[in-house]
């Protein structure tokens, strides 16, 4: 028996997170006419077409000139909007630091970077383009809020949510289609973290397309006896430390799965805030400083350790079972 | 204001530029000294403001963009005196705990400032953000920005000027700062910039070119850029500058971009910029 909040196990359905940030984007455009879109010759990949056709002229296509974009998004912000910049997370991080943060994250500007096509589930068009170093990078910025959702409907409710925040946001999602597994009606909160499961002997924390990995990984250890608390740790910054270290005080083992490098991440995150505050061993699913490459998603999720057998591995490991 | 006024406020802009950077022996007089007289034209002439209500979307007002961001004391200057803030502020200017940071910022709160500035390229982007939203918001107003001649250098300003006149922004007056000069050398040195009409042209702007230090050049400009509104295209103006202008040993040499002048080079600065209004 495992003990599930606000999920299912057994999803009836994929989809895309991208897409739920294109139907997020529609909605908040319908909701708030101050809500402006940016975007760098990806309209079709990250989704925003429908907010696009629906809001021609609060759409506006900036070409394949990412520093571009980021500029005139910060300029957008003076006079009360509040754009919305789309392009992949490569291309909104890396690419652009210096302008996001100038323009961006200095200024305290009201600009939503939201970035597809994050991490290694990009897929086959290589490592160029499977960035994992990108929640590193915008965490480490003063005034930047961090938001990595984990299915379509999670990405959609967190479109909505970063418009109503004032202040730069970093919202990253992914290319393939994944499980719906969280129940729309489950309250989504910046922030704070969602629990998805209980257990008593060990926390699973993750992000992203790992949260789901997770989920798989408690139900197999819970044959086995072992009973987890799975955090999905949508917000990475401002970290929910509160709940977090609740978790590990209770369960007293601590490990966390992400689609990033493993220096720099979520992982970082939590080991930080746990060491100050209470001490836990921890084990770590993450990509070990090594570049991506060529593949299918499914397959690079596999050679990269990215899935719920490797969390299940490591947890037995971090018990020592 | 007439001419006779602006230029007895340039004067003394200027001092305070070479006062500031003596004070905290740091900062960039040369620049600063280059661009006084276009930036007390827009602030005491042209632009529509309102100082003494700072508000940052500046709706219903005219906005003014620094993009090189290391001339700030001249910006300093000219904010204090048009009432964005107190002149006496301008003596903490580069000092710990101070509004006025070394670059342009709005962390602290400075009245005036919009945007930071000084990782060179980004604010034609910006201001070309903040004029569509004008246009979007249907005022009238303009927006201004200034950038460095060795700024352009940076790709960022060419990918915003494509984007500029793609969207047909046409409530923009962008003056780049002709001294041809930059930190190692001048530009023909450094890189050249070959014939920068013909750049701006080729990108779809309209281009000027003005004498910087000639308040009736510089009102001549900006009225014909205005005549343009609505023709879909952006304006640039290339403002002919002499770095250091004023100070007769920082005219024309890149050695006085961003250095802080002795005791005795102040006194000697001092004396050939009378005292027009009272010192900060």
């Amino acid at each position: 028996m495992v003990d599930t909040h606000h999920i299912t196990l057994e999803p009836t359905e994929s989809k895309d997170t991208r897409s739920g940030f294109g139907q997020g984007l529609l909605e908040v455009g319908h909701q708030n006419p101050n809500v402006l879109g940016l975007c760098a010759d990806l309209t079709g990949s990250l989704k925003m077409n429908a907010f696009r056709d629906a809001f021609p002229d609060r759409f506006f296509q900036v070409g394949i000139a990412e520093a571009n974009m980021m500029g005139v998004a910060a300029g957008m912000t003076i006079g009360g909007k509040i754009p919305f910049t789309g392009t992949f997370a490569n291309f909104s991080t890396g690419r652009v630091y210096d302008q996001i943060r100038q323009s961006i994250a200095y200024s305290e500007k009201n600009v939503k970077i939201c970035a597809s096509h994050a991490g290694l589930t990009l897929g086959e068009d290589g490592a160029t383009h499977q960035i994992l170093e990108d929640i590193g990078m915008m965490k480490m910025l003063p005034n930047m809020t961090v938001v990595v959702p984990a299915d379509y409907e999670q990405t959609r409710q967190a479109t909505l949510a970063i418009a109503m925040h004032h202040g730069p946001v970093y919202l990253r999602f992914g290319r393939p289609k994944v499980p719906v597994f969280i129940d729309p009606s489950a309250p989504f909160e910046l922030g704070k973290i969602q629990m998805m499961m209980s257990g008593a002997d060990l926390t699973i924390a993750a992000c992203g397309h790992l949260v789901w990995e997770a989920i798989q990984a408690a139900v197999e250890l819970a044959k086995d006896g072992i009973h987890a608390d799975v955090l999905n740790v949508h917000t990475i910054k401002p970290l929910d430390e509160k709940t977090l270290v609740k978790s590990a005080q209770k369960t007293g083992h601590v490990l966390v799965a992400e689609e990033h490098q493993r220096a720099g991440g979520l992982g970082c995150s939590i080991a930080q805030a746990l060491s100050s505050q209470h001490p836990t061993p921890m084990a770590f699913v993450a990509v070990e400083d090594q570049f991506g490459e060529s593949g299918t998603p499914a397959q690079l999720m596999k050679k990269y350790g990215l899935s719920a057998e490797t969390i299940v591995v490591k947890a037995k490991g971090l018990l020592g079972r | 204001m007439n001419s006779t006024e602006l230029q007895t406020l340039a004067t003394q802009v200027r001092r305070d530029i070479v006062r500031m950077v003596h004070a905290v022996q740091s900062g960039h007089p040369g620049g600063s000294l280059g661009c006084t007289d276009l930036l007390v034209q827009l602030y005491f002439s042209t632009m529509n403001i309102n100082p003494e209500e700072f508000d940052m979307d500046g709706k219903g007002e005219d906005i003014f963009f620094l993009s090189n961001g290391h001339i700030s004391p001249v910006w300093y200057s000219v904010l204090a005196r048009r009432g964005y803030f107190p002149l006496e502020e301008l003596k903490t200017f580069r000092k710990l705990n101070s509004r006025l940071q070394g670059h342009p910022a709005t962390e602290e709160g400075l009245p005036g400032i919009r945007i930071a500035s000084g990782s060179l390229g980004q604010g034609l982007s910006v201001a070309l953000g903040a004029a569509q939203v004008k246009a979007l918001n249907h005022e009238s107003n303009w927006v201004y920005s200034l950038h460095g001649d060795g700024e352009l250098q940076e790709g960022q300003i060419w990918e915003a000027a494509m984007y500029a006149s793609h969207h047909k922004v046409d409530n923009i007056l962008s003056f780049i700062d002709c001294n041809g000069q930059q930190i190692d050398g001048s530009t023909d040195e450094v890189m050249s910039l070959g014939d920068l009409e013909g750049k701006w042209k080729a990108f779809g702007w309209r281009v000027m070119t003005c004498d910087g230090h000639s308040f009736a050049d510089l009102q001549r400009v900006i009225s014909e850029a205005h005549q343009h509104r609505g023709s879909g295209i952006p304006t640039v103006v290339l403002m002919k500058t002499d770095m250091g202008k004023g100070v007769d040993f920082m005219e024309g040499t890149h050695k006085w971009h961003g250095i802080a002048p002795s005791d005795e080079q102040l006194t000697d600065a001092l004396n050939q910029l009378e005292s027009t209004l009272t010192d900060y």
